[in-house]
C-alpha cells in the first residue's frame, strides 16, 4: 500500500474543503469498501478524511410527514427502526437482504449509496478497466460476463450497481442531501446515478468534495405496501443477479399507481418508469381461484412476450398484463455472451413481487 | 499515529500504528491478540469477527485510525478468567471445531446472536452465520453447537 495521511473531521465544512482541495483525497466512512479497495490497489488516495463519527447518524421524522436519514446511520440500525419497517417495508427487505451482518452493523447510509461495481475486472488491477483507470479497455465485454449488465451499458462499460438499498429508494422518490464547497443542494436520488457512456470512471454526479449528509424519504402512504426480491447465486450474502423493489396502490379493483425499479441490471438502479406506466389501470382479479391466485410463475413465458398496452381491456389476466408491463421495460435489454438469463429471470421477479403485493392488497381490503 | 482504545475491557495505548492498517492487524501483531484470524482480509470471511462497541463486525475492513475512543470485544475477551463461554464449551462438545481457523469468528457471531436472540430458530442461525465461511464445510456440527449453546442459555433463564 501508498503512503497516505488520516485525518477525523472535526466538522462537515472542513471536512469538505479539505477533500474538494486536494485531488488525492477521499472521504472514509465504514470504511467497508474503502478499506477493501486499499488493499487491492483499486483505490489510491493519500488522504483520508474520516467523516464517520460526524453527527449524522439520526432517523428523523420529518415535518409534513417522511423520514430523514443521517448518512453515518448504521444499515442493521435502518433495517431494524420502526418507523422504517412499518412504512417503508421496500426498504427494510432490501437491507437486510444485503451483505453479512456483520457487514450491515458498519456500513452507513452514504457508504452504501457510493460503493463501487464489483465488476472482478474493476476489482483486480491486473486486468483493463475503464471505470478504475479510464481508456484502458472494458475486460468484461468480451470476458465472463454472467453478472453484468443488460440495460443502459455502453461499449465503454458493463458494470452493474451493486447496491440494494439504492434499490428500494429509487421507488421511494428519496432524496439525497449533500454538502459541497457551494454549500447545500438536494439531489433527487433518480438522478444521482449515471450510465456509464464513455466515462464509466463516475458513477454518480456528485463532484469531488461533495459530501452527503442525508437521505430524505418522502411520506407517501403506498410505501407501506412495498416489497423486494433479490435473485442471487446462494439464499444469502451475495449480490443480486437481478432484483425488484415495488409498491402498488389498488383503488376499485385496478392498480392505480405503481413504482418499480430493478437492480443487477444496469449501472445504475434502473427505474421501470416505462412498466410504471403499463401497470396503471391493470384490473385486479381477486375471486379465489383466479389467475392472480393460481398462476405459477413457473409457467412457460414466450420469448420477448407479447405487447400490450396494460389496459386489461381485451379479457387478458391481471397475470398475463403484468408480464406485458415487464416487457414494456425490458424492449430495450440487450444481454451480453453470458447474461441472457437476466431478461426473463427480471420479467419473472417483476411479476413474482406484483403478484405478491396485489394479493396482500387483496387480503386487506 | 497513537492509537488509544479499550480491548477486552482494558484500555490500551498502540504507537506507530500505520494509517492504512486495520484493526485487524493492530490486535494480531501490535498487541498479541491472535485470535480473530486474518484469512480473506475483504469481509468475505467472518474469520475476524470481534466486537465494536458492542456489534460484531469485521476487522479487516475496519481502519485502525477509526477505533480511537472506542471499545473492542475479541475472542480472548469472552471467557470468564479460567471458564470457557457457554457458546465455547458448546462448539468443543460438539466437535464444531475441524482445523479451527473460522472458529473465532463463528464464536463471536454466535455469542451475539445468542445475546440478542437466545432460542433462535434454524432459519435464524443461518442468516446470522451468512458472513461466516468454513472451508471445511463443517456446517452441520456447527449448528449443532449453536443450538446445544442456545438450549443451556434459555434453560437456565
Amino acid at each position: 500500500m501508498r503512503p497516505l495521511e488520516y485525518r477525523r473531521a472535526e466538522d462537515p465544512r472542513r471536512a469538505v474543503t479539505a477533500v474538494a482541495g486536494r485531488p488525492g483525497a477521499m472521504f472514509l466512512g465504514a470504511g467497508t469498501n474503502l478499506v477493501d479497495h486499499l488493499k487491492l490497489g483499486v483505490a489510491r488516495p493519500d488522504l483520508l478524511v474520516d467523516v464517520s463519527h460526524l453527527p449524522y447518524d439520526k432517523i428523523e421524522p420529518r415535518p409534513g410527514g417522511g423520514l430523514r436519514i443521517g448518512a453515518a446511520v448504521r444499515n442493521s440500525d435502518l433495517a431494524a427502526h420502526p418507523l422504517v419497517r412499518q412504512h417503508y417495508p421496500v426498504l427494510a427487505q432490501a437491507l437486510l437482504s444485503g451483505a453479512s451482518p456483520q457487514l450491515r452493523n458498519l456500513a452507513t447510509t452514504a457508504g452504501n449509496l457510493l460503493q463501487r461495481t464489483r465488476c472482478p475486472y474493476f476489482q483486480d488491477v491486473t486486468t483493463p478497466c475503464n471505470k478504475r483507470e479510464p481508456g484502458t479497455g472494458c475486460s468484461a465485454l468480451e470476458g465472463y460476463n454472467r453478472e453484468h449488465a443488460v440495460l443502459g451499458a455502453s461499449e465503454h462499460c458493463v458494470a452493474v450497481h451493486p447496491s440494494d438499498m439504492a434499490v428500494a429508494l429509487t421507488v421511494l422518490d428519496a432524496e439525497v442531501r449533500v454538502l459541497g464547497s457551494g454549500g447545500e443542494r438536494t439531489i433527487p436520488i433518480t438522478e444521482l446515478y449515471r450510465l456509464p457512456g464513455d466515462r464509466p470512471d463516475r458513477d454518480t454526479v456528485l463532484k469531488h468534495g461533495d459530501l452527503i449528509t442525508a437521505v430524505d424519504l418522502p411520506g407517501l402512504p403506498m410505501a407501506a405496501h412495498s416489497a423486494y426480491r433479490k435473485v442471487r447465486e446462494r439464499a444469502s450474502y451475495a449480490f443480486a443477479l437481478v432484483s425488484v423493489a415495488a409498491a402498488v396502490q389498488v383503488r376499485d379493483g385496478a392498480i392505480t399507481d405503481a413504482r418499480v425499479a430493478f437492480g443487477g441490471l444496469a449501472h445504475k438502479p434502473w427505474r421501470a418508469y416505462r412498466a410504471e406506466e403499463a401497470l396503471r389501470g391493470v384490473r385486479v382479479s381477486a375471486a379465489p381461484g383466479d389467475t392472480l391466485a393460481e398462476a405459477t410463475t413457473a409457467a412457460p413465458i414466450a420469448a420477448g412476450g407479447a405487447a400490450s398496452t396494460g389496459e386489461n381491456a381485451g379479457g387478458t389476466s391481471t397475470v398475463e398484463d403484468l408480464r406485458a408491463a415487464a416487457d414494456a421495460e425490458l424492449a430495450d435489454a440487450r444481454p451480453l455472451a453470458h447474461n441472457a438469463f437476466k431478461i426473463p429471470m427480471a420479467r419473472n421477479t417483476f411479476v413474482a413481487v406484483l403478484r405478491g403485493l396485489l394479493r396482500e392488497e387483496g387480503a386487506t381490503r | 499515529m497513537r492509537v488509544t482504545f479499550t480491548v477486552n475491557g482494558s484500555r490500551e495505548s498502540v504507537d506507530d500504528v500505520w494509517e492504512g492498517e486495520s484493526l485487524l492487524y493492530v490486535l494480531r501483531e501490535r498487541m498479541g491478540l491472535p485470535g480473530a484470524k486474518n484469512a480473506c482480509e475483504q469481509g468475505e470471511c467472518g474469520s475476524c469477527t470481534v466486537y465494536l462497541d458492542g456489534a460484531p463486525v469485521c476487522a479487516c475492513l475496519v481502519a485502525a485510525g477509526q477505533v480511537e475512543g472506542r471499545e473492542v470485544r475479541t475472542v480472548e475477551g469472552l471467557a470468564d478468567g479460567g471458564r470457557l463461554d457457554p457458546v465455547q464449551e458448546a462448539f468443543v462438545e460438539c466437535g464444531a471445531v475441524q482445523c479451527g481457523f473460522c472458529t473465532p469468528g463463528l464464536i463471536v457471531q454466535t455469542h451475539a446472536l445468542l445475546a440478542r436472540r437466545p432460542d433462535p430458530s434454524d432459519a435464524e442461525i443461518r442468516e446470522a452465520l451468512a458472513g461466516n465461511l468454513c472451508r471445511c464445510t463443517g456446517y452441520e456440527k456447527i449448528l449443532d453447537a449453536v443450538r446445544l449453546a442456545a438450549s443451556r442459555k434459555t434453560g437456565a433463564e
